[in-house]
């Protein structure tokens, strides 16, 4: 079974390798929007270290959304998403690996390149490791409640305005607790309770989102 | 007696006993929905006294307030049917809950209206960052996404079963969404303002909420069963049966 | 045992109505099922669900053995070549058959392993779906279309992959509408008639 699980990873892998350019978009995208703020609000230190966490983290959302199109639609399309209900593993756990690859994708070098995003809008030194832990919770629960909302619509034509419409009430919280826990560091206040929360999100949707996502799969496999 | 609910149940579940069962219960819901708005009314904009800070303009409560809850009951009501459809896969259960979610969207959004018209007099501004509104404007997005995936589908059963999964899943997010729009404006409280309570309500000022927030549960049943058999109609035009009952009516 | 799938009056509803009149489905070791019907009669559908892609609305399924579905769609990724497709179902389906030299030389398309799978024509597309099949060792092989796009030659490697699978103890269901897989045993031959429709 573990084998399936690794061939799965090694194959999406290699077709993201092989996309080369398409898979570094999302961290293109990252910088095209953090440069663009400075350009919007001003170059002012004060204004900019205050909004710092949330523009990484608005950025991070939108990579992420970028990146869902082709979460499970070309394996629709080539029939290589029909193969996974015959395969020796549970489907369940099929999906929890291909949303794994898409946030190896989106998500790690979006966490990689934070320090860089950090420097650019003036974050306090000291709040950088609370950034970092926050999208290292965080990230991975973008890339599940993305495969949901991806799945949801997969069996609609032309998905992705509708894609970010069901996706932005439920990356709500996410967003509220993960900025404000690095708001907290930055007014020297304790991020614990934040970072607590946003763990908990995390396993509330490790456990949640495969399921309701294999069940989406399912209908619209159908 | 099981036996008597689960036959019952399966009888509503057939498309043609269903729509009778609308047909029958409509009138008396509508009737029963103005009634209790006349009653509501005359209660909320002729008894009750004018309040001595806020004068006249806090009757418009009497709409905001029931439209809230039943924003949030309708929810709920569509969730219950969500499970029902996906686990017994009833399709009148279905083409409930996605009768459902345009009306809880018009309750959201008359609540949200009703609350920025309240606030210009209150708060000098026509929005607030207040939890409750912005949780309200949330599930206003809900409600709308549930109603776009279902309308993006050609097979309506599938869009219906996966708008019902979409459900569930705000369902959970829901109360997690409030808590957490709850604890964001209470942190920065110090550059937002703050709701007025309605704890200080007076005595006199409770009838007629009652009266109101009846009238909406009427309006909200009479609307449903009144969608549900559109949908219906719609649905199986081609069908002997719905020839039958409408060349019967007509 | 010598059954390795059996399913009860399996039926599949679309939109509320059956696809088909529910049928009974027997695959056992060495025996291969041609699924007939005309178009549109849910022939697809049926393999569809023997496969667990599709959820029965009625009936039993019991399966005993392991699995290999070929679709209409060959189930190919075209941006990687054909030994890397063939390299990932051995790894994917757990037990190795066919070293995927050998399956490619089977099938006739010896020498093109290092071609991107998008570069081949439809046909050589379905011979990359039957090397799959000889990749991975798998009983039940659930074949929609196997003769698609395929020339006589090609109708007649389908025929020997069919019996040597059946030989090994495997089974085989498939459907078709042109050619009659022309076997050593006559195959056995299900009919399948799409449901009455309309109506209450």
């Amino acid at each position: 079974m573990f084998k399936s699980l690794l061939a799965l990873l090694r194959r999406d892998l290699r077709l993201a390798i092989r996309h080369g350019g398409e898979s570094l978009m999302p961290l293109l995208f990252l910088f095209a929007v953090l440069i663009l703020v400075p350009l919007g609000v001003g170059p002012g230190p004060n204004l900019l270290s205050a909004i710092a966490p949330g523009m990484v983290w608005v950025a991070a959302l939108l990579a992420s959304l970028l990146a869902l199109e082709g979460l499970f639609r070309p394996d629709l399309e080539d029939g290589t998403l029909e193969q996974w209900w015959t395969a020796p593993a549970p489907v369940g756990l099929l999906v929890t690996t291909r949303l794994f690859s898409h946030w190896l994708i989106t998500g790690l070098p979006v966490i990689l390149f934070a320090p860089l995003a950090a420097q650019m809008l003036y974050l306090p030194d000291h709040a950088l490791p609370v950034l970092m832990l926050t999208l290292v919770i965080g990230t991975p629960i973008l890339s599940l409640i993305g495969g949901l909302a991806s799945a949801l619509t997969l069996g609609t034509k032309r998905g992705s305005v509708l894609l970010s419409i069901l996706i932005f009430p439920l990356v709500v919280p996410v967003l509220i607790f993960a900025t404000g826990a690095v708001s907290a560091v930055a007014d020297g206040l304790s991020p614990q309770a934040h970072l607590g929360l946003l763990t908990s999100l995390l396993i509330l949707a490790v456990v949640l989102a495969p399921l309701a996502t294999t069940a989406a799969l399912k209908l619209n496999v159908e | 007696m099981w036996q008597t609910i689960k036959v019952g149940f399966h009888k509503l579940g057939s498309p043609p006993i269903f729509y009778r069962v609308c047909q029958v219960l409509s009138p008396w819901l509508w009737a029963g929905f103005a009634v209790s708005l006349v009653i509501g009314l005359y209660y909320a904009l002729y008894v009750v006294p004018p309040d001595y800070q806020q004068s006249d303009s806090f009757r418009i409560l009497y709409i905001h307030v029931p439209s809230a809850w039943q924003a949030m009951a309708g929810y709920l009501v569509m969730s219950i049917l969500a499970v029902i459809a996906l686990v017994w896969r009833i399709r009148t259960t279905e083409i409930m809950a996605m009768s459902a979610a345009p009306i809880g969207a018009a309750f959201t959004l008359i609540c949200l209206a009703t609350g920025s018209i309240w606030g210009r007099p209150m708060w000098g501004t026509f929005w607030a960052w207040d939890a409750r509104l912005t949780s309200m404007l949330i599930l206003l997005f809900i409600y709308l996404g549930i109603m776009g995936l279902y309308a993006a589908f050609e097979d309506k059963r599938k869009g219906a079963r996966v708008a019902c999964i979409l459900i569930l899943v705000g369902l959970v997010n829901i109360p997690i969404i409030h808590f957490s729009v709850e604890w964001w404006t209470t942190l920065h409280q110090g550059r937002g303002i703050s709701f007025v309570g309605e704890s200080t309500m007076d005595a006199s000022m409770k009838p007629p909420l009652i009266w109101m927030i009846v009238a909406t549960k009427l309006l909200f049943t009479a609307a449903l069963l009144d969608r549900s058999r559109n949908e219906l109609i719609e649905q199986d035009r081609r069908k002997g049966w719905i020839r039958q009952k409408l060349g019967a009516s007509v | 045992m010598s059954e390795l799938l059996l399913a009860e009056a399996v039926g599949f509803t679309r939109s509320g109505d059956l696809v088909f009149d529910p049928v009974d489905v027997r695959l056992e070791r060495g025996k291969a099922l041609v699924i007939a019907g005309p178009n549109g009669s849910g022939k697809t559908t049926l393999l569809r669900l023997l496969a667990g892609i599709l959820t029965p609305a009625c009936g039993k399924l019991e399966r005993h053995g392991s699995l290999a579905f070929l679709g209409h769609l060959a189930a190919v990724k075209g941006d990687l070549t054909v030994r890397e497709n063939l390299e990932f179902t051995v790894r994917f389906c757990a037990h190795p058959g066919m070293p995927v030299n050998q399956a490619l030389a089977r099938v006739g398309l010896a020498g093109l392993g290092l071609r991107p799978a998008r570069a081949l024509s439809a046909g050589q597309k379905r011979r990359v779906g039957l090397a799959c099949l000889l990749v991975a060792r798998r009983e039940i092989w659930l074949l929609d279309e196997p003769y698609a796009s395929l020339d006589d030659v090609g109708g007649e490697l389908v025929d020997s992959l069919l019996e040597q699978h059946l030989a090994g103890g495997g089974a085989v269901a498939l459907s078709t509408h042109q050619r009659q897989p022309r076997l050593n045993t006559d195959p056995g031959r299900l009919l399948i008639r799409p449901a009455a429709r309309g109506g209450e």
